[in-house]
């Protein structure tokens, strides 16, 4: 069992005490015991909650800024070149609604034919501010971890899903592509970077074919160290193997909902 | 296959088969337009609507959307149809058949309407839906009964019930509690416990099986416990002795969607004959819940009917409910804004969606719940789940789901919380299923107007229920240990 006891001696004194809602506050993430109001939530929880959805709402339709993201990548003592791509999906209204138009590379895209050993996207996905705050931090990570490969420029792909990285890897004759994408924001979590490694990319890929690490998002969530020492780990493996996805052991977990 | 066609505005407008047809008849949403199946115009939407009214119902049961020899749920659905429930209306048009339903209606005729169930298709209630707006969709669902039972009682007049669902994102069996305690507290639970697991795997299911139903043995509770674990994981748990009240699983209209989510017809009947045999139940026998959605068939690439062409969202989500009502469910749901909004896009789509789903469920027969929710990604927010739960609770809807204050910490997306259940009843005048109200009263949480009290912490039946948590908190613990 994989489950943590989170209920100690000192916990079970409390629960004794004044306030039996404490302990089972500590007990949970759920936003239990609020109170109420009538029938309704009282105000300030009932704007607690507002301001999480709002914080999710405005990172899924933030625009995904190249200027900031650059600026970010130069800070970082990232000093590789940077492209910008969109996909078929022209504004976020359609980009929603049309996953499909998401996968494909807008009509006229010209990318420099490699070869190069790994390709770089950084889709803007269901949360641009991922990308604005994480996408450097972890690039500059990962090519540390990464001596002796050759790697294309860094491309920034606008409405784009995880799938717009075969078209772009095949392009730029990458033998294998990182996309780091912005995640479905939660209510406590509207800046989760995705990292998705797919080798061999080229448009038809299936999700079974990719590998993926989660939530990169410090300090709450996986550390850019962290996440880069995993991701250069399976890229090494993938290499060896010629492979990605469910045929390549370690971390590689199921893509989440959403994601794709 | 038959071209239908008819002239509006000047324009001639042909559809060269009935998927087409239904199609094009449905109110805009966006995983038609995704399938490539949706109206290209209003116009054109309503010159559907236009000819599928004037189509036979009995057309259904010839012409068929998803094909009898390669689909195992469209053989179910003809197999099983009931000629002598559906001769009240089988000479009806799909136009008439709307009048025909709202007439009952008006006049309060439920056994009328009720009675209809097994001798209508899923493709008769998609097809009559699609004629309605959503007020015809409220007013039918109302005068339509279904009444199911195990250890409450759901789906009386005058009724609204909760599936409590306190789900953990590791399925600590102390978060888990202090959800249902909540949950509790504020009059819901009555139509389930249900708890999605992190986990699937039978250990665990079994461990969160036992928690709660320590709680419901502990305080007497008349409700059911369900882990909503994939129906071979009940099975196993089954096998082991688990105290399994109710067999979940989540299913879609067609066979190829039935094999994206790992189950076939012949699994669920025997998950459902193992639950049975159980005889947990007091009030009634029905031992099974599904989930369903629009837009689920389409998701897993399994929505193409004759020809390989594609079937609309909701027609395949009626299909799902052709599956359900084989198992003689105590709860069905759809799960409304879940599934993003390349399906439903907006509040508008979501609670027509909602609505659709609600009335069309109910007429083929089932005891149908809604879970009003929302992903962050999709244009729907508190303002559209209470117009949807309130529309809801007006239509006779069985049971929302509920999770504390709206947030699900596990799924990641919003539903109702439980003061949203609480003030659905209140300003509706329902009531918790009947033996749920006798035990609140019992608990001492009702105060004299029979409303849910507002309990503070140290409040005596607020203590009562809380020390129930130590000692369920301390043997799931050492279990674990």
């Amino acid at each position: 069992m994989n489950r943590t006891p989170n209920l100690d001696g000192a916990k079970m004194a409390i629960w004794a005490d004044s306030d039996p809602w404490a302990v089972l506050r500590q007990a949970t993430r759920a936003r239990v015991a609020l109170g109420r109001a009538g029938d309704a939530l009282p105000t300030v929880r009932e704007l607690e909650f507002r301001a999480a959805h709002a914080a999710a709402r405005d990172a899924v339709h933030t625009a995904l800024d190249a200027d900031r993201v650059r600026t970010a990548l130069v800070a970082a003592g990232v000093g590789i070149d940077v492209l910008e791509v969109r996909s078929q999906a022209g504004d976020r209204a359609t980009y929603l609604q049309r996953p499909d138009l998401g996968r494909r590379l807008a009509e006229g895209t010209d990318l420099p034919a490699g070869p190069v050993d790994l390709a770089i996207v950084l889709a803007d996905g269901l949360s641009p501010r991922a990308v604005h705050d994480h996408a450097a931090g972890t690039v500059a990570a990962v090519l540390e971890r990464l001596p002796g490969w050759s790697v294309g420029p860094l491309v920034l792909a606008h409405q784009a899903r995880v799938a717009l990285g075969d078209p772009v890897g095949a392009a730029l004759g990458a033998r294998c592509v990182v996309v780091g994408v912005g995640e479905r924001p939660g209510l406590s979590s509207a800046d989760s970077l995705g990292l998705y490694l797919t080798w061999d990319p080229r448009p038809g890929r299936r999700d079974a074919e990719r590998n993926c690490i989660s939530n990169v998002r410090p300090p709450h969530g996986l550390g850019y160290a962290q996440a880069a020492d995993t991701l250069a780990g399976l890229l090494t493996a993938a290499r060896k193997l010629g492979a990605s996805g469910v045929l390549l052991k370690d971390e590689g977990v199921a893509l989440p909902p959403g994601a794709g | 296959m038959t071209v239908r066609r008819t002239t509006l505005g000047g324009h001639t407008f042909e559809f060269p088969d009935l998927a087409d047809l239904l199609a094009k008849a449905t109110p805009a949403r966006s995983g038609d337009v995704l399938a490539g199946v949706a109206a290209e115009s209003q116009a054109q939407r309503v010159a559907a609507q236009v000819v599928l009214a004037d189509v036979p119902l009995a057309t259904f049961l010839d012409e068929q959307v998803v094909g009898y020899d390669e689909d195992d749920v469209t053989r179910l659905i003809l197999d099983t149809h009931d000629t002598g429930a559906f001769a009240p209306v089988a000479s009806l048009t799909v136009g008439g058949f709307r009048d025909w339903l709202l007439t009952r209606a008006a006049a309060g005729d439920e056994a009328a309407i009720s009675g209809l169930a097994r001798g209508l298709t899923p493709e008769m209630a998609a097809a009559v839906s699609k004629l309605m707006r959503n007020a015809d969709l409220v007013a039918v669902a109302r005068a339509t009964r279904v009444v199911t039972g195990l250890r409450s009682t759901i789906g009386l007049p005058g009724r609204l019930a909760s599936r409590l669902q306190p789900n953990h994102p590791t399925d600590d069996p102390v978060g888990v509690t202090a959800s249902i305690l909540d949950g509790l507290l504020h009059g819901c639970g009555d139509a389930v416990i249900g708890i999605n697991p992190a986990t699937d795997s039978p250990a665990q299911t079994i461990a969160l099986l036992e928690l709660v139903d320590a709680v419901i043995s502990r305080y007497e509770i008349p409700t059911q416990s369900c882990v909503l674990a994939h129906v071979t994981t009940t099975l196993r748990a089954l096998e082991r002795g688990a105290p399994v009240d109710l067999v979940f699983q989540s299913v879609s209209g067609t066979q190829a969607g039935n094999a994206g989510f790992g189950v076939t017809l012949d699994l669920l009947a025997e998950a459902r004959a193992g639950a049975l045999e159980l005889g947990r139940g007091t009030v009634g026998r029905n031992v099974t819940y599904f989930e369903t959605g629009q837009g689920s068939a389409l998701s897993a690439d399994a929505h193409r009917g004759v020809g390989g062409r594609a079937v609309d969202q909701q027609t395949l989500e009626c299909r799902a409910y052709g599956v359900a009502r084989h198992y003689d469910p105590l709860l069905v749901n759809t799960v409304v804004g879940f599934i993003g909004p390349e399906y439903l896009y907006d509040g508008k789509q979501v609670i027509r969606a909602g609505l659709e789903d609600h009335l069309c469920g109910k007429l083929l027969g089932l005891p149908m719940g809604v879970d009003v929710c929302y992903t962050n990604h999709t244009e729907v927010d508190g303002d559209d789940t209470d117009t949807l739960t309130l529309l809801l609770g007006a239509a006779g809807c069985s049971f929302v789901i509920a999770v504390p204050g709206s947030d699900d910490v596990m799924l990641h997306y919003q539903s109702l919380s439980f003061t949203d259940v609480l003030t659905a009843r209140q300003v509706l005048g329902l009531q918790p299923a009947p033996e749920f109200v006798a035990w609140l009263a019992r608990m001492e949480l009702l105060d004299d107007d029979g409303r849910v009290r507002s309990l503070t912490p140290d409040a005596p039946a607020a203590r009562a229920l809380l020390a129930a948590a130590r000692p369920t908190a301390k043997i799931a613990i050492s279990a674990d240990s």
